[in-house]
């Protein structure tokens, strides 16, 4: 399977990575070489088989809707890109 | 001062030749016998070991992160523990910790970019284990980024390089901690398998390493790469080493929604146990195609040395094994796609330094933070997510890893093990297939489709190929079968010394 340029700029924005044309460009040719190998897996049918996602088909755990973490927010923020009166600084999103 | 062994030859560490039959070589069994009779003190082996990667880490680069003043801190606790008779088996040990593993206080980069800020603020369940042990951290292994590469090549801290031959990658992800203990830089070492990633390096480096059935060891604070394969497992130079890593880093955790809740074992309590009986299964499908010459010479040998153990060997069929490659590249970079996305240059990790807006800041933070394997994975992963895509790729790879996981068991009714070769030829050249993705993916062929199953699989040297780089056995055992699998190393390592050799000709 190829993918085209514009696949390739559909799937950078919706991962939130911006792609240079050239990037694009290259980006086409690898992506399309990796799905050439993913596209054995169409060659199985597979219409009788269940999904599977975990090997020892756990169940997800519950606990009590209690407090178990302190506040750790000098600390968090100490590691922050900008901050300012313990918020997280980033640009304006709302006029 | 140098009341213990390596006083008697000051520049022992340096002294390279000379060195192979000397504490270097030493089990950690052995290291905490000197240990517990007072012969050496944590901060002495400490020093050592620390000594030992100033010379040749800068050749090497398997460490991303050496602190002094923080290993020493922790090698007076083990002191202390050890003169209270306090002592755990691996109390004072040095243990290198892959730099995936949040560590509280230490830079913890991932190998990336985007964290190459991040000062962990907390521990890994894993650093957690391995402190209330009393071992100490002697360094952060280099990586490849985010655990995505097979050559340690993608790191945004540059490769690591083999011991055995400095011009060859020695695997990846964890190329890092298999080189650090492969030129005896540190007697052990953490390491994570997502696709291979600990048995890969494991093999090319001519070390040890076990990737535990999923769900033992917890990934809380273990950084995420694909969340339903990654597993921690430890990285040594003996499988008896690697049982008293894993009775460390065992146990079931609150924190990791995936920990599975089990009786505590003893990784160690069947090494002993005599091999006759049992029965090998030999996939055939392994052997008839991608293996080289060299490999399989070496891997043979080691089916007649297990054969002169009392096992006997039975074909076995893994039919769906040719599938696990697409399989794997469909669901850990879809997985990928959704743990990375918490990358936003938001609350830690790389921001860019100019931005016009909260969604530039988003895209030049990820376009500048990650490298390009990174991208190429996260931008498949969206794809095979992204709507009309979703039942044909992401659906039908979870139904394909259902075969795959049913090959297994029917394999595992007619063997107790299951062994091949690790990897299908041995390390390649640096810079040989970084221009190619689709090369280096089916350089993980054998190890991948035990990750998708959940089993567990390990990696023990058993010879040498060309250009004389190491060759890795893979020991797959059925799910919770890791005392078994150890018990089968270790008998083997009993007869041989493969896991003793060690690089000679490092360059310091």
């Amino acid at each position: 399977m190829s993918l085209s340029l514009d696949d390739i700029k559909r799937v950078a924005n919706l991962a939130c990575i911006e792609v240079s044309e050239a990037e694009a460009i290259a980006m086409m040719a690898q992506l399309s070489g990796i799905f050439g190998l993913i596209e054995q897996m169409q060659a199985v049918d597979t219409s009788t088989i269940e999904p599977m996602s975990h090997a020892q088909d756990v169940v997800q755990r519950l606990r009590d809707d209690a407090v178990t973490e302190s506040d750790q927010r000098e600390l968090f923020q100490s590691i922050a890109p900008k901050t300012e009166a313990g918020l997280y600084l980033v640009p304006k999103v709302i006029e | 001062m140098h009341r213990h062994g390596f006083g008697i030859y000051p520049s022992l560490f340096y002294d390279l030749p000379r060195l192979a039959n000397t504490m270097l070589n030493y089990s950690l069994k052995q290291l905490s016998t000197l240990l517990a009779a007072k012969k050496i003190s944590s901060v002495e082996l400490t020093g050592e070991f620390l000594g030992r990667i100033k010379v040749l880490n800068p050749n090497y680069n398997a460490f991303i992160t050496v602190d002094e003043k923080m290993s020493f801190a922790q090698a007076h606790v083990a002191d202390a523990m050890i003169a209270s008779g306090q002592a755990h088996p691996l109390t004072g040990i040095p243990i290198a910790q892959k730099d995936i593993f949040c560590t509280k206080g230490w830079l913890t980069t991932c190998g990336s970019k985007m964290l190459s800020n991040f000062i962990s603020p907390y521990d890994a369940s894993v650093i957690e284990r391995f402190n209330a042990a009393g071992a100490v951290n002697i360094g952060k292994t280099n990586m490849d980024e985010f655990a995505m590469g097979s050559s340690n090549e993608t790191s945004f801290y540059g490769p690591v390089k083999n011991p055995w031959d400095i011009t060859a990658v020695p695997g990846g992800s964890s190329g890092g901690s298999a080189c650090a203990v492969a030129a005896r830089m540190a007697p052990a070492a953490t390491g994570t398998d997502t696709g291979g990633s600990i048995r890969q390096p494991a093999a090319l480096c001519g070390v040890s390493g076990i990737k535990p059935t999923y769900g033992l060891v917890s990934r809380y604070g273990m950084i995420a790469f694909a969340s339903s394969l990654d597993q921690g497992g430890p990285i040594a130079k003996s499988a008896e080493d690697l049982a008293l890593m894993l009775n460390v880093m065992v146990g079931f955790d609150t924190r990791d929604s995936t920990s599975l809740q089990r009786e505590t074992e003893d990784y160690a309590r069947n090494l002993a146990k005599p091999l006759q009986g049992l029965r090998i299964g030999l996939p055939k499908e392994y052997f008839v195609e991608g293996m080289s010459a060299d490999v399989a010479r070496a891997v043979e040998a080691a089916i007649v040395e297990y054969r002169g153990l009392g096992a006997e060997m039975v074909e076995v069929s893994l039919p769906n094994t040719k599938l696990s490659i697409p399989v794997y590249y469909v669901l850990a970079p879809a997985e990928a796609s959704s743990n990375l996305s918490r990358f936003d240059g938001a609350r830690y990790g790389y921001r860019a330094p100019e931005y016009t807006n909260l969604n530039d800041m988003y895209q030049k933070s990820r376009a500048q933070g990650f490298g390009a394997e990174v991208k190429r994975r996260i931008l498949i992963g969206t794809y095979v997510l992204s709507h009309g895509y979703y039942d044909a790729y992401y659906i039908q790879a979870q139904k394909l890893r259902r075969l795959i996981a049913q090959d297994f068991a029917e394999a595992f009714a007619q063997c107790d093990i299951i062994m091949g070769p690790t990897t299908p030829t041995v390390a390649f050249d640096l810079g040989e297939k970084n221009s190619n993705p689709v090369q280096m993916y089916l350089s993980d062929t054998y190890t991948i489709a035990t990750n998708l199953a959940g089993l567990p699989g390990m990696s023990i040297p058993v010879g040498f190929g060309d250009n004389n780089r190491p060759v890795g056995l893979h020991i797959v055992g059925n799910y919770f079968a890791e005392a078994q699998m150890l018990n089968v190393a270790h008998q083997y390592q009993q007869v041989t010394d493969w896991h003793i050799r060690m690089p000679h000709k490092l360059t310091a």
